[in-house]
């Protein structure tokens, strides 16, 4: 039951995005994702939570093949995804899919949903009839038939994220990376996504990487989450386990910042670790922990020495001198 | 009455008081019935949210009041805006002047659009300060300067002499968040409208924005008006709450009483779909989606998606029903416990 599916394992990517003064040329580098290694198992949703930059789109489009990790590995299913230069194999590409953030610009506007879905489904499953195809799928999603003939301009914003699903599933996935999939939607209209998402879960076997930064989204839909801040991994854990005992003082911070709407949800905030600072800009990441400029506990060895992650049980890992090296706080 | 500021205002009269506000689009094939009869109203020093899911019209209602809504298309048939007790829909320009420059300041949606990328932020700051001196007091550019300087250092930014300098693009979104706050509460407004800020940002930084926003109008004893779909930000920073349904105010009360005992069935479903930090998975919602402002529905615009709808409500449309303690709904479901 517990097979894993996607297994990362000191994954890098970089990015050149320009060059330092006239002289010297330099290659100014962000790196956006720098060494991170996690494993997702059949059949479960990982949540990978962070802030606006902090790599996690740049992990799903590699996952996904658009960007060629700097080094690293990506196994799906044991196999290695990046070999050599090759192109990736059809039954590769079937097997990931991914659904975008911007239902908007993600859907092609001078087509209608039966041309959006026939393509994949002309790709991945030739010869069958492709109309009745169409139509089980818009049935999977709970869309009428008739939307078929309907052009992304004239679905509400929750409707093209359903397309979007739709086409993800045309191919008969077993892993889809969803990308803050209902972060432009209404609570309303994200609350009937998500449930959409879960039952097609079950009715499938889906295995899903669930990219947001909502934590009180990510509690309710995730088996386990890791945190990311900088490109780097600094906390994965079961997702109850992780509520109840944050350990990195990032997580601590994150969840004592959300605002809720409950006295009970309240009780559950860690005690305020209020959030100070500006985020490092990612072309010039403090030396030591990232985090450290940020910190309220950083300590003299935080500036020197990049914490490396440890396991404290249960499967829960976190990247952090406080917790590595107590002693010297 | 040479445009002065408003003379023997009563301190208990509302500070805005909006009255059966109509605002509609005229569009290809009809007009858009978007506000259909909106009351709205604020005391001084209150901090008011205002919630409801996408396209009901907060974002109308605050354009009406600022008077930036573009006629046509837009047309307003009826209502009335009173701030502090005048009419701002009556005001002729130099009045309105007056009520944009120190009265209502708004800070808009996307950071990123309301600064120009092609001035320099010194530049834009320093016009807002500008334009809300009243004309005959103009200040000097020194004066206006430090103003300006004043404004960052407010907003908790760090070196505001290289900062007016910079241009957006130069800046995070977290700072340029600040930089919106700072610039639009320099006027010293006496109600600040706040639509949505600091949402695109991460949590942590969103929170600090947050903080930060609440300190400066407690100090200074700001009016705020908030806008925002994060619902729980509504609960950690306002005094009361209205709830927007397709162009109606179905539902205000004090803001605690509202996240307890939400009455409205828009509002119950609202809250209920809001995911928890403590778990239990995410309720189903509610079904459909709000109409079409063309043809929208008879009585009770909410209907066609109420599970406890009955005959009357697809006929007539409910009023406010006063539920005490400041507590008001417009639902028939509470019209015999009426007070
Ligand atoms: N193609 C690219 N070229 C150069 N820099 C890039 C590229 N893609 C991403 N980056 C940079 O890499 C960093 C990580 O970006 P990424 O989009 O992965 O973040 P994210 O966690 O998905 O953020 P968000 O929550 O805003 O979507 C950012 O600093 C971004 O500017
Ligand atoms: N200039 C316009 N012409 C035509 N229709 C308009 C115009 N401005 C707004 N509308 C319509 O009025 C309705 C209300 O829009 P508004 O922007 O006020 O919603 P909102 O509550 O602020 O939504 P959001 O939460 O998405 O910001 C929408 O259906 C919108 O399409
Ligand atoms: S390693 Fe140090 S700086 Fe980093 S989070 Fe832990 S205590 Fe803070
Ligand atoms: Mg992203
Ligand atoms: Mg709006």
């Amino acid at each position: 039951m517990t097979t894993e599916i996607l297994t990362a394992t000191a994954l890098k990517k970089y990015f050149v995005v320009g060059r330092t003064g006239w002289r010297d040329r330099q290659a100014v580098t962000v790196k956006a994702v720098d060494g991170i290694s996690f494993t997702m198992y059949e059949g479960e949703t990982l949540g990978l939570v962070g802030e606006s930059g902090s790599g996690k789109s740049t992990v799903a489009y590699t996952t996904i093949g658009m960007y060629r990790p700097t080094s690293g590995s990506l196994k799906f299913r044991g196999q290695e995804l990046f070999q050599n230069g090759g192109q990736r194999p059809m039954s590769l590409r079937k097997a990931i899919q991914i659904v975008f953030q911007d239902p908007g610009s993600s859907l092609n506007p001078r087509r209608n949903i039966k041309q959006i879905l026939e393509l994949p489904l002309q790709i991945h499953q030739p010869g069958k009839n492709r109309l009745e195809q169409i139509v089980h799928l818009l049935e999977v999603v709970d869309l009428p038939p008739e939307y078929m003939y309907k052009y992304p301009h004239m679905l509400s914003g929750g409707e093209k994220q359903i397309v979007a699903i739709a086409r993800a599933l045309a191919t008969n996935p077993s892993l889809i990376i969803l990308d803050e999939p209902t972060s432009a939607l209404d609570v309303s209209v994200q609350a009937k996504t998500i449930n959409l998402l879960l039952r097609l879960q079950k009715e499938f076997n889906l295995s899903y990487l669930f990219i947001t930064h909502d934590l009180s989204l990510m509690r309710n839909v995730a088996s386990r989450v890791a945190i990311m801040y900088l490109g780097k991994i600094c906390e994965v854990a079961e997702t109850a386990g992780f509520f109840q005992n944050p350990l990195h003082p990032y997580t601590q911070m994150l969840l004592s910042s959300i605002p809720v709407v409950s006295v009970e949800e309240e009780a559950l905030k860690p005690k305020k670790v209020l959030s100070t600072g500006e985020i490092p800009s990612p072309v010039n990441i403090p030396s030591g922990c990232s985090f450290r400029t940020r910190c309220p506990f950083a300590m003299d060895l935080c500036s020197k020495i990049d914490p490396v992650m440890v396991d404290t049980g249960k499967g829960h890992s976190v990247r952090c001198h406080l917790v590595s090296q107590p002693a010297a706080a | 009455m040479a445009g002065s500021p408003v003379t023997g205002f009563s301190p208990a009269a509302p500070l805005l008081d909006v009255k059966n506000l109509q605002v509609h689009f005229a569009v290809y094939g009809g007009r858009l019935r978007v506000l259909d009869g909106v009351n709205f109203s604020m005391r001084s020093g209150e901090r008011v949210g205002l919630v409801g899911e996408t396209g009901c019209g907060k974002t109308t209602m605050m354009k009406a009041i600022l008077r930036v809504l573009p006629t046509p298309p837009a047309k307003i048939p009826a209502g009335e805006i009173l701030f502090k007790g005048r009419d701002i829909l009556k005001m002729r320009d130099h009045e309105l002047r007056a009520v944009r420059g120190r009265g209502i300041s708004m800070i808009f949606q996307d950071p990123t659009a309301a600064l120009n990328p092609v001035f320099s932020i010194g530049e834009q700051v320093e016009a807002v300060i500008r334009y809300s001196t009243s004309p005959g007091k103009a200040s000097s550019r020194e004066e206006t300067h430090q103003r300006a300087i004043t404004a960052l250092q407010e907003v908790a930014l760090a070196d505001p002499e290289r900062l007016l300098r910079s241009y957006p693009i130069q800046l995070s979104g977290g700072m340029r968040q600040r930089v919106c706050i700072g610039m639009a509460l320099s006027t010293r407004p006496e109600i600040l409208i706040a639509d949505e800020p600091g949402t695109s940002l991460d949590v942590t930084i969103q929170d600090q924005v947050l903080r930060l926003l609440r300190k400066l109008v407690e100090e200074k004893d700001t009016s705020v008006i908030l806008i925002t779909h994060t619902l729980g930000i509504v609960r950690e920073t306002t005094d009361r709450v209205y709830v927007m349904y397709a162009g109606n105010i179905v539902e205000s009360a004090p803001t605690a009483r509202l996240f307890s005992q939400p009455l409205h069935p828009y509002t119950q479903g609202l809250i209920s779909t809001v995911p928890r930090l403590t778990g239990g998975g995410i309720v189903s919602g509610i079904p459909g989606r709000i109409p079409d402002y063309l043809n929208p529905p008879s009585g009770c615009r909410f209907h066609p998606r109420c599970s406890q709808m009955m005959e009357i409500c697809r006929t007539t449309k409910p009023p406010a029903f006063k539920m005490g303690d400041g507590h008001e709904v417009a639902c028939f479901l509470y019209k015999d416990e009426a007070k």
